[in-house]
Formats: structure tokens, C-alpha cells, sequence
């Protein structure tokens, strides 16, 4: 019992929006530092790395495309926990949070699709095919967007917060759709490869650079998204300032 | 709830124009597919039956937003959510997508067939079309329900509405199409694709009123 109180008192510790605020500032640039290390090691390693017998160079297409797509579906989970906390738990940063990852979660999926259809052209030979997989993650690309159109349509951040978060719950279906369409349709992108019973299929010289190249973009993404929550609760602070701005200057000079 | 119902069907009924602009835009889409695709009969029987889905999709969305707009106007929405103490909203939420439904949904399923005759179907496939349509609609009024629950306080939000609403709709879209076919093209199953059509509109009809009332309580205070 007395454990559970004391975690969620360290939840409602991080409530306070001036404490996670000096918090980001200490780790923000450790985490873009570490980023940065990271990503220009599994760049290194993907360059080093030996060609596919199949695919040739096209292969280091892989090395980003998979953790953009990786990160699409994981940023959308971070969204749906985010919509847990503002629903459940009303914490305040939850849809700081969520409002902050929609757009980065838009662009790793557009960067997702846009590397997997420049792969797609020479090995099938086609930019864009309808199949399950690609389908789905269009879909889930139309879904950040939907969820920013919404979030921008509200001017009160308080109801577009659980407007926002309904809609994230809800959306929430297409991701288990999008892990397992390999598997429940017959596509022409392949099934997973790197988690999967009885060990991945891929070779280790290729698989190490794409597990670098991973972490590395999992951590850049945590370093943006620190970033824009940061960005977002400074721009409702200058909103809060200007309004109490504006009725201060309404009640004219205080003699 | 019966008498909620009968109201809501009332109200739909009394502003004709809603269900008369709901069938007509659904005949205006379809009139337009043979203009765009040339009025070759042989392709035209073999996309109706998608047509007719996008047709009733698009149909569906345009009337979304009516959902709950009126009511918001007139604040008996307010008087609605204040009710769920005594009739829980989620059921109310249902109650009014079933109402809503029936009055400018089900015209669209009835005038299916006859625009199915324009595009050249067999009568299989005018009858397949017309079942999945009947059972796979619901869904789409159920999840549309959310997008017109979430964006009920914004002045002008039919256009995201559909916005919201049509990412979600695609799979409902993709097993009414597929099963539409396999009543026609003999390797593909009829039954499979409908069976998950069904249970599509049930998933919906638990997990749709639940969000969209969550959404109207949040949009009230």
C-alpha cells in the first residue's frame, strides 16, 4: 500500500512543470550528446557493413528505414499512454506530451514510408503497392495528421487535451494491425525478421548496424521530444503571461 | 430510450432535406464514376460494387457532423449529459447513432441497389452489396460518432470530422468491398469477409458510444 502511494507521489513529483523543466534542461545535453555519439557510430557501422547477396547496397536503405518505422508505431504508443495519463490520471504533462510527439511521430512515419518506397523501387520494382503493411502504416500517417488537425482546431488546450486523447485511444487499434499485418495477410513486404520465436533472420554483420542505428534514433527521438514539451509549455507560459498582460493593461494604471 | 429514439427519428424525419441531400449526393457520386472512367459497362459492373461503397462512405460522412451539432445548438445536449446519472450516456450515445442511422443511413442502403443497376452489376452482386452495406454502415456511423463528439464544440467541424473519421473507416471498407466480390468472383469467400464485417459494427458499437460519450462529457463542462 505504502509503496504505491509513494509512486504515484513521484508521478505527481513530475506534475510540477518548473521541476521537469530544470530536469530536461540537466539531461537534454547528455541525451543529444549520446545521440549524436550513437548515430555517427551506427552510421559508421552501416557504411562498413557488408553488402546483401541479394539486394546489394540498397540493403543500408534497411539501416534507417526499419527504426523510422520502429519509432512511427512506438511514438504512437507513447501517444496512447500519454491519453491514459490526461484521461485517468489528469496529470498535467501527459498532454504536453502528446501534443509534442504527434508531429515527430508524422515525420518518422512519412521518413518511414518515403525510405521503404525508394527501396521499393528497385528491389520491387514499384514505388507504392496496396498491401497490408503499407496500408496500414499510410493509415496510421493519416492518423497523426487527423490528431494535429485536431489539436490545432482548439484554442483551449484544456479541451483539446481529452478531445485529443479520445481520439489517440481509439486510433489506437491500428497499431497491433500494423505489427501483425505480415502476418495475417499474405504481403509483399516481408514478415519480421528481427523479432521473431527462434532468433532473428538476419545475418549479424547486418544485424548489428541496424541495432545501433536503432538506439540511436530511439534516443534522438526522446532528445526531440524533450525538446518540443519543453517548447510547448514555454509557449503556454508566454500565452498565460500575455493574458494576465492584457488584464493588467485593461485595468489601467495602478496609482 | 424508446422514447429518445422515436424522438431522434422525429427530428431526422421533420428536417427532410437531411435524409434528400444524403441520397442525392450518394446518386451524384455514382453518376459521376462513369464520366470519369468512361462508359465501358463490363468495368463499370467490375468496380460497383467498390463505388458503391466509397459512394455510401463519403454519403455517410457528409451527414456526420449532424450527429450532434443540433442538439449542442439547442442545449439539449447539455440536458442529455446531465441526464447520465439516470440513463448512462454511453447507452443514450448508441441510441442516438442507431436513430441517426435509420434516418439517413438506411435511405442510402435502400437506394444501393438502384444505383447498382447503373453500374451494370449482376443481381448477385447487387444483393451481396446491398447486405454488406446494411451490416457494415452501422460501424461507420458508430465510429464517426467519436470524430462528431470530439470536434461537437468547434463551429465548423465537418470537414475534420471526416478527416478524423476516415482513417478509421478503412477496414470496415476493406471487408464490405471484399466480401461484395466474393459473392461474385468465385475463388474469394462471400462469408469469411462478412462474418468480420459483423463483427466490426459490434466492436464498434461497444467501443464508439464509450469514446464519443467520454468525448461529450469532456466538451461540456
Amino acid at each position: 500500500m505504502s509503496e504505491t502511494v509513494s509512486k504515484t507521489g513521484r508521478w505527481i513529483d513530475w506534475a510540477n512543470p518548473t521541476r521537469f523543466m530544470s530536469f530536461a534542461g540537466v539531461i537534454l545535453p547528455w541525451l543529444a550528446g549520446l545521440t549524436l555519439i550513437v548515430l555517427a557510430g551506427g552510421l559508421w557501422m552501416s557504411m562498413q557493413a557488408p553488402d546483401d547477396y541479394q539486394q546489394g547496397a540498397t540493403v543500408k536503405i534497411m539501416f534507417i528505414h526499419v527504426p523510422f518505422a520502429w519509432l512511427s508505431m512506438m511514438c504512437y504508443t507513447i501517444m496512447t499512454i500519454a491519453a491514459l495519463g490526461t484521461l485517468v490520471w489528469r496529470h498535467p504533462l501527459a498532454d504536453v506530451s502528446a501534443k509534442a510527439a504527434a508531429p515527430i511521430g508524422a515525420v518518422f512515419t512519412a521518413l518511414a514510408l518515403i525510405t521503404g518506397s525508394l527501396w521499393g523501387k528497385p528491389m520491387w520494382g514499384t514505388w507504392w503497392v496496396w498491401d497490408a503493411r503499407l496500408t496500414s502504416v499510410f493509415v496510421l500517417f493519416l492518423m497523426y495528421l487527423g490528431i494535429i488537425a485536431l489539436t490545432r482546431a482548439m484554442d483551449d488546450p484544456a479541451k483539446s487535451a481529452r478531445a485529443t486523447a479520445i481520439l489517440t485511444l481509439v486510433g489506437f487499434i491500428n497499431i497491433p494491425i500494423i505489427k501483425f499485418s505480415v502476418d495475417w495477410w499474405n504481403t509483399l513486404h516481408q514478415p519480421a525478421s528481427v523479432f521473431r520465436m527462434g532468433g532473428s533472420t538476419i545475418d549479424g554483420s547486418l544485424l548489428r548496424p541496424l541495432l545501433v542505428m536503432a538506439i540511436g534514433f530511439t534516443l534522438l527521438f526522446f532528445t526531440l521530444h524533450l525538446m518540443a514539451m519543453r517548447n510547448e509549455i514555454w509557449r503556454r507560459r508566454v500565452v498565460a503571461m500575455r493574458r494576465v498582460a492584457a488584464r493588467n493593461a485593461d485595468r489601467g494604471p495602478v496609482q | 430510450m424508446g422514447a429518445l429514439f422515436v424522438r431522434e427519428v422525429r427530428l431526422g424525419l421533420r428536417s427532410g432535406a437531411g435524409i434528400l441531400i444524403g441520397v442525392l449526393f450518394f446518386l451524384a457520386v455514382i453518376a459521376v464514376v462513369p464520366f470519369g472512367v468512361g462508359p465501358d459497362l463490363k468495368l463499370l459492373a467490375r468496380i460497383g460494387a467498390a463505388m458503391l461503397w466509397i459512394g455510401a462512405l463519403l454519403a455517410t460522412l457528409l451527414g456526420l457532423d449532424r450527429l450532434f451539432q443540433a442538439d449542442r445548438d439547442d442545449g439539449s445536449l447539455d440536458l442529455l449529459i446531465m441526464a447520465s446519472e439516470r440513463h448512462l450516456l454511453t447507452l443514450t450515445v448508441l441510441v442516438k447513432c442507431l436513430a441517426h442511422w435509420t434516418v439517413s443511413v438506411l435511405p442510402l442502403v435502400v437506394a444501393s441497389p438502384l444505383l447498382g443497376l447503373f453500374m451494370n452489376m449482376e443481381p448477385a452482386a447487387i444483393g451481396a452489396t446491398t447486405a454488406t452495406l446494411l451490416v457494415g454502415t452501422p460501424a461507420i456511423t458508430l465510429i464517426g460518432a467519436v470524430g462528431a463528439a470530439v470536434a461537437v464544440s468547434l463551429p465548423r467541424g465537418g470537414l475534420l470530422v471526416s478527416v478524423i473519421v476516415l482513417p478509421l473507416t478503412v477496414p470496415v471498407l476493406i471487408f464490405g468491398v471484399s466480401a461484395s466480390y466474393g459473392a461474385v468472383e468465385d475463388p474469394a469467400p462471400f462469408l469469411a469477409p462478412f462474418l468480420i464485417l459483423a463483427a466490426i459494427t459490434l466492436f464498434f458499437a461497444v467501443l464508439g458510444p464509450l469514446a464519443a460519450a467520454a468525448a461529450l462529457k469532456s466538451s461540456a463542462d
